[in-house]
């Protein structure tokens, strides 16, 4: 298949803009400004590229949103990269710093938007570091600035680190924290593109998606489009991590067999080890397990599997380990990062935490579970954010699919206390004495 | 787990009033023309804020950059961001407390984060904590805290140390970062995410034949 993003990444001194002007760099930028800004927009639209941030959002219709009107208007690209599981905008911003920056400028002139910024994790210093320089050879070879290429347009790109914030990856969040402030989440609507980065219309994407832009304008949308099958088009890097031999960023063609990334591309688990179930997308995700290995890699089958692709990172859970660890660490994370703004998402996360410490520990009761799951579904759809849908979704599911394991574990740990067996549910109702 | 102080006779925690005297007055904008601020992180901050169409954009830099003076967002530190960006200390803490990176009390100068989340746990993230606790062994300049995802699962179980990503490692690997530390000289170096070649067949030139040592000089 064709590598568009990770083609020979590793090549020394890619992230000089020496090096890749002389792998054809820059030339999508200098055909994009010849071209009139709504030939631009149509060949994104055709392209049929999805964001690759999560959400999975047709990167041509956000575009169309942004409108016309002579005013200013914004661009940031999401290098916050929280998502745990994910890392491959880690290693596109560190090897092939350019190419987001090439991508940024065609999509900053298709919307025309005269000021642009990287948002990026405060904890990614190497790749800010990197980006800086970029940033800086671009502005000094007239890539950026005043009057790019003679083009009579303009665009100004700042660098702004973060400072440790899972919700900063969440775009409204993001724009807060951009405006420096704390990183809450704003109410939709108004959406970004018509109220966003200083109540101007803005658009912003995922580092993957702007980085792809390049190669779209290259190759021309509908080209693009033949890569991957029907409403998943093109290529995705996907981060797979856990338990598997080779860890670590591929880049796939959309709907792939997914047995084929695991086992194929990263060795899955351990000799003697099966995998038990894994995240398609992100811890976010709800879990599948060894039974559904042989669905495609896409975003129709993944939603169809009452899952989703995500932000494309496939985290393996081997039979070595315990559900209610893995469910108890995501609990604690998105307890941890919850903004405190929505009570089902800054409750649910907190409540959710503490009776999985119950079910760990063995004071739980099978009773407890049912409580677990009736919180996830309280949460799931009632938050300015998806941050508690986040938590809600993948424990909720796994609640769901290894309840005997939950069930047996409680008994366990009670036996262990000395708590005794579990008592048997009540046949009758519980009298009340008041 | 948060260490929160409790109480036997209920939450009140010293302190938990402090912000909510009704006789005492919210803290205005500190004058810069009184508030000492170090020549070089003044120029610093105002430097961030002229990058930004509204100066406040520059909140986070600032605190980033005041830290590295002062080690911690001390008050002073606060008292200066907020007098050199003309805006309140109150709103600079608020900004302060709602991010990980910014510390809200003093720690030593050497920062290690061990990621403990889920792909680095599934491999022994929480093992490594414990084993560099034990390396660094109560040492007061060791800052190690247990950090969220920090986005490089492929070299799990990882740890950023003072911002240079190393993993995979091993328990055996801590006693050596504490040392690497102590002497001063480069982290881990044959660990280190820079040098770390991509995983996908695609990413190799000449057939894998290159390093990517030479990627980020």
């Amino acid at each position: 298949m064709s590598a568009i993003l990770f083609d020979r990444i590793d090549e020394p001194g890619l992230n000089d803009i020496a090096t890749y002007e002389r792998r054809g760099g820059y030339e999508a930028l200098r055909k994009a400004l010849a071209q009139p800004r709504e030939g631009l927009l149509e060949e994104l639209k055709a392209s049929g590229l999805r964001g690759r941030g999560g959400a999975g959002f047709p990167l041509g219709m956000k575009a169309s949103f942004i409108p016309g009107a002579d005013i200013d208007k914004y661009l940031v690209c999401n290098a916050d990269e929280s998502e745990p599981g994910t890392f491959k905008d880690r290693e596109l911003m560190q090897k092939n710093p350019h190419m987001l920056i090439e991508g940024m400028i065609i999509a900053a002139f298709t919307v025309g938007a005269n000021r642009s910024f990287i948002y990026i994790r405060g904890e990614y210093v190497l790749q800010a570091d990197v980006l800086e320089q970029a940033i800086a050879q671009a502005k000094a070879a007239g890539f950026l600035g005043e009057n790019i290429l003679d083009s009579g347009f303009s665009l100004d790109l700042v660098l702004h680190r973060g400072a440790g914030a899972y919700i900063c990856g969440e775009e409204t969040g993001l724009l807060d924290s951009l405006e420096g402030k704390r990183g809450n989440p704003r109410l939709k609507p108004p959406f970004p593109a018509n109220q966003g980065l200083f109540q101007g219309p803005t658009l912003i994407n995922n580092v993957e998606t702007l980085a792809t832009i390049p190669a779209i304008i290259r190759m021309g949308g509908s080209e693009y489009a033949k890569l991957g099958i029907e409403n998943s088009a093109g290529t995705k890097l996907v981060s797979v991590s856990g338990n598997v031999q080779r860890p670590g960023n591929y880049e796939i063609e959309l709907g792939m067999s997914s047995r084929d990334i695991i086992f194929g591309l990263a060795g899955g688990p351990d000799e003697g080890r099966e995998v038990k179930f894994w995240f398609p997308g992100g811890s976010s995700s709800p879990v599948l397990t060894a039974a559904d290995l042989d669905i495609t890699y896409d975003f129709d089958a993944m939603a169809k599997a009452g899952t989703m692709l995500g932000s494309g990172a496939i985290i393996v859970v081997d039979d070595s380990n315990s559900v209610v660890d893995v469910a108890l660490t995501l609990a604690s994370f998105y307890k941890h990062e919850s903004c405190g703004k929505c009570t089902p998402c800054r409750e649910g996360t907190n409540w959710t935490v503490k009776m999985l410490q119950r079910v760990q520990s063995g004071e739980a009761t099978p009773m407890d579970l049912d409580i677990i799951a009736s919180v996830q579904e309280q949460i799931i759809g009632n938050c300015l954010c998806v941050l508690g849908d986040a938590m809600a979704m993948p424990v909720g599911s796994l609640v769901a699919k290894f309840r005997p394991e939950f069930e047996s574990h409680i008994e366990a740990a009670r036996e262990r206390n000395g708590l005794g067996l579990t008592p048997p549910p009540a046949s009758e109702e519980p009298v009340l004495s008041l | 787990m948060t260490d929160v102080t409790r109480f036997t006779h209920g939450s009140r925690i010293p302190g938990w009033d402090d912000s909510v005297d009704p006789n005492k007055a919210p803290a205005g904008i500190p004058d810069l023309a009184t508030t000492p601020v170090p020549a070089e992180l003044r120029e610093e901050i105002q430097a961030e804020m002229a990058k930004y169409p509204v100066f406040r954009s520059a909140l986070i830099p600032a605190l980033h950059a005041a830290q590295r003076v002062h080690g911690w967002c001390s008050p002073e530190a606060i008292e200066q961001v907020a007098a050199v960006m003309g805006i309140t200390p109150g709103e600079v803490a608020a900004v302060a407390t709602f991010y990980d990176m910014f510390e809200t009390k003093p720690v030593g100068t050497q920062t290690i984060y061990v990621c403990t989340n889920i792909s680095c746990s599934l491999r022994g993230g929480p093992k490594i904590l414990e084993a560099m606790r034990a390396a660094a062994d109560g040492d007061a300049d060791f800052n190690i805290r247990a950090f969220e995802c920090l986005g490089a699962c492929d070299m799990a179980p990882m740890a950023s140390v003072n911002g240079e990503f190393v993993g995979p490692l091993a328990e055996s690997d801590c006693a050596q970062i504490v040392a690497d530390l102590k002497g001063g000289g480069e982290v881990l170096a044959a660990k280190q995410l820079r040098v770390r070649p991509c995983a996908d067949e695609a990413g190799r030139v000449d057939g894998g034949q290159t390093t990517t040592s030479e990627v980020t000089q």
